[in-house]
């Protein structure tokens, strides 16, 4: 114990010999650490949408696209149809708050329906829930939001949106703020308005009674396919044919809209992985070079060679701790700010995950690129060190 | 000297393979240095000086014959057992010094420390002796960079010294000196042989060096071809 203590300081000393080399190898570790970290984060707030959903949700949208709408219509019908225990709809608003650059994410809803179907993901209490639900140009604002705005309860805001049109020309439509809600649950992001459907849809000149998606819920999830089934055979032939889906598969397909992030964050990661694994192997290799005759030295003065296979091996795996803990450690920092950042859609995903991943990256990158100098190191006889150096 | 050896070398023979020709430094050699003794070892280039420190410091292994220091034999110890000998029981000192530039004259006299089990309160105090024995107590935050070659060289000495080994060996230890310097550090040792008992093997091909001896041996092809014994000044 008392050697290895020792040896600690011996290692930091090898380390910073040459400070420019170390800090250098260190940043560059440093960011690729930091790059993995910000884009598993991206990658797990991306897909937290469908880990997060409820399993007893399930959404329908034109089979076209979502993009494309559903006639208001369908919300009674479905509602008819058997083990459908609650239906709610939501349409895409495009809104923001004075200027286009202050976007916001933004849905008509029925309050009433919409409340109960995502009462465990919207927190209000329950006299701000009523205001909103009987004030027919009342809005509901996440907290992040009215943070981000200072909106109070009672405030009058004007919201543009970036698709509807009034019929007098106009693109904003005037709400009072009536309740302001916390995530239900935690990784979900309270950032979203809501406003009536009814208001948006007897202003706008386009799409009347039309809504986005239909969100419904059921008597017995295990029947949850069938209803699905059910549902898309009701409206298959007609002009607007529907795709039901659960909740976590309809978020799936909304992240695969982006690409296949999956794909993205492993190529860029992987890149940037195997950068940093040349340049530390191509450090740690000269680095030893230069030290032959001192590597010779050592082993003189009684250093066995597990002994400086050890300390250099020590050496790599300390350079690569350094460099990725603190670009890991950067980059949960810059997923939390990132998260607060007004407008940004979703919370990154820093779990404990990604710091063991990392972790495991970080010890795998200083053993490789520490293995074979420790080796070279631990076969060198004495006598050829003294001859090279 | 009629006391047991604590150096002998029995029928010692080496030799190397270099392109495709084999090299034979040394054929059956024999030599005996008693403790507390102090042999300088001259002899042209080539002729196995550096060899023979090598076979005596353990650091390389005889073709054949019996290498035994202090009822030891060397020769038949494994790697990890000679480098834990080594650490115990000698000192080495180099004609460039060899010290490590990333540390300090303290932490380059540790080095040898860090191989014991002794807390770091006892290793400061071992080195701080092992420096004011070096006359360079006032230098031990000083890294080699800003010292003269005589002083690096003293570093090194105490690095040698630190771990109160039984015997010294130099290798050409003035070689970067000048002769007022190498003349100190020449006397240093003989202080060390002759004040602290240790016993020194120095390698030389300096006459004025060899001097502080109490033995020259001359070596010439592997052989020891005459000894002249001195009387230490």
């Amino acid at each position: 114990m008392t050697v290895a203590l020792a040896s600690l300081s011996l290692i930091w000393a090898n380390l910073s010999r040459s400070r420019l080399r170390f800090a250098l190898t260190a940043f560059a570790i440093f960011i690729a650490f930091f790059l993995f970290g910000i884009l598993q984060s991206f990658e797990r707030g991306l897909n937290a949408g469908a880990d997060l959903a409820a399993a007893d949700r399930l959404i329908i949208s034109n089979r076209i696209n979502f993009t494309q709408p559903l006639p208001i219509a369908y919300v009674n019908r479905i509602a008819a149809i058997e083990g459908v225990r609650q239906v709610s709809h939501q349409s895409w608003m495009g809104s923001y708050y004075q200027e286009p650059r202050n976007f916001i994410f933004g849905f008509a809803i029925d309050p009433q329906s919409y409340l109960q179907i995502y009462a465990d993901d919207i927190a209000l209490p329950p006299e701000q829930a009523a205001a909103f639900i009987q004030n027919r140009r009342g809005a509901l604002v996440g907290e992040d939001v009215a943070k981000q705005y200072g909106w109070q309860i009672g405030d009058l805001i004007p919201i543009s949106s970036n698709i509807w049109q009034r019929a007098d020309g106009s693109n904003v439509w005037d709400l009072v703020i009536e309740g302001i809600y916390r995530a239900g649950r935690a990784n979900i992001a309270a950032n979203t308005l809501y406003l009536h459907y009814d208001y948006l849809n007897e202003a706008r000149t386009t799409a009347r009674d039309f809504t986005g998606t239909i969100s419904f819920t059921t008597l017995d999830p295990a029947q949850n396919d069938a209803i699905a089934q059910a549902i898309d055979s009701r409206f298959q032939n007609s002009a607007y044919a529907t795709e039901t889906r659960t909740e976590e598969a309809f978020n799936r397909s909304f992240v695969e809209q982006l690409g296949n992030i999956g794909l993205i964050v492993l190529s860029v990661s992987g890149a940037a992985m195997f950068t940093i694994l040349i340049i530390t192997g191509n450090t740690m290799a000269l680095s030893i070079r230069e030290r032959t005759g001192e590597i010779g030295v050592m082993k003189v003065l009684g250093f066995d060679a597990r002994m400086v296979f050890a300390l250099i091996l020590a050496e790599s795996l300390a350079l690569a701790l350094i460099g990725g803990l603190l670009g890991v450690a950067a980059a949960q920092m810059m997923a939390r700010f990132i998260s607060t950042v007004p407008g940004f859609p979703f919370p990154l995903g820093f779990t404990s995950g990604i710091w063991l991943s990392s972790f495991g990256l970080m010890l795998a990158l200083g053993l490789i690129t520490g293995l074979l100098p420790a080796f070279a190191a631990y076969r060198l006889k004495p006598t050829a060190a003294f001859a090279r150096a | 000297m009629t006391a047991k050896p604590l150096i002998n070398l029995h029928a010692v023979s080496k030799s190397y393979e270099k392109a495709g020709h084999v090299i034979t430094i040394f054929d059956q050699l024999d030599l005996s240095i008693a403790r507390g003794d102090f042999v300088a070892i001259m002899g042209p280039s080539g002729s196995g000086k550096t060899t023979l420190l090598n076979l005596l410091g353990g650091v390389d292994r005889p073709d054949r014959g019996a290498i035994t220091i202090d009822e030891t034999r060397i020769d038949q110890l494994g790697e990890s057992a000679l480098s834990r000998w080594r650490g115990a029981h000698i000192g080495f000192i180099f004609q460039f010094y060899n010290l490590m530039p990333m540390l300090n004259a303290a932490r380059n006299v540790e080095l040898p420390l860090l191989l014991t089990h002794l807390k770091g309160r006892a290793r400061r105090d071992h080195v701080m002796t092992a420096l004011k024995i070096v006359g360079l107590e006032d230098r031990a935050k000083h890294s080699p960079r800003e010292m003269s070659g005589g002083q690096q060289q003293r570093v090194a000495i105490a690095r040698a010294i630190v771990s109160d080994p039984a015997f010294l060996l130099c290798d050409e230890p003035t070689g970067d000196l000048d002769r007022e310097t190498a003349d100190e550090i020449l006397s240093m040792l003989q202080m060390l042989n002759r004040d602290f008992g240790k016993t020194i093997i120095m390698v030389t091909h300096d006459p004025e060096a060899a001097r502080y001896a109490r033995r020259i041996l001359h070596l010439d092809k592997g052989r020891f071809i005459e000894a002249e014994a001195m009387v230490a000044s």
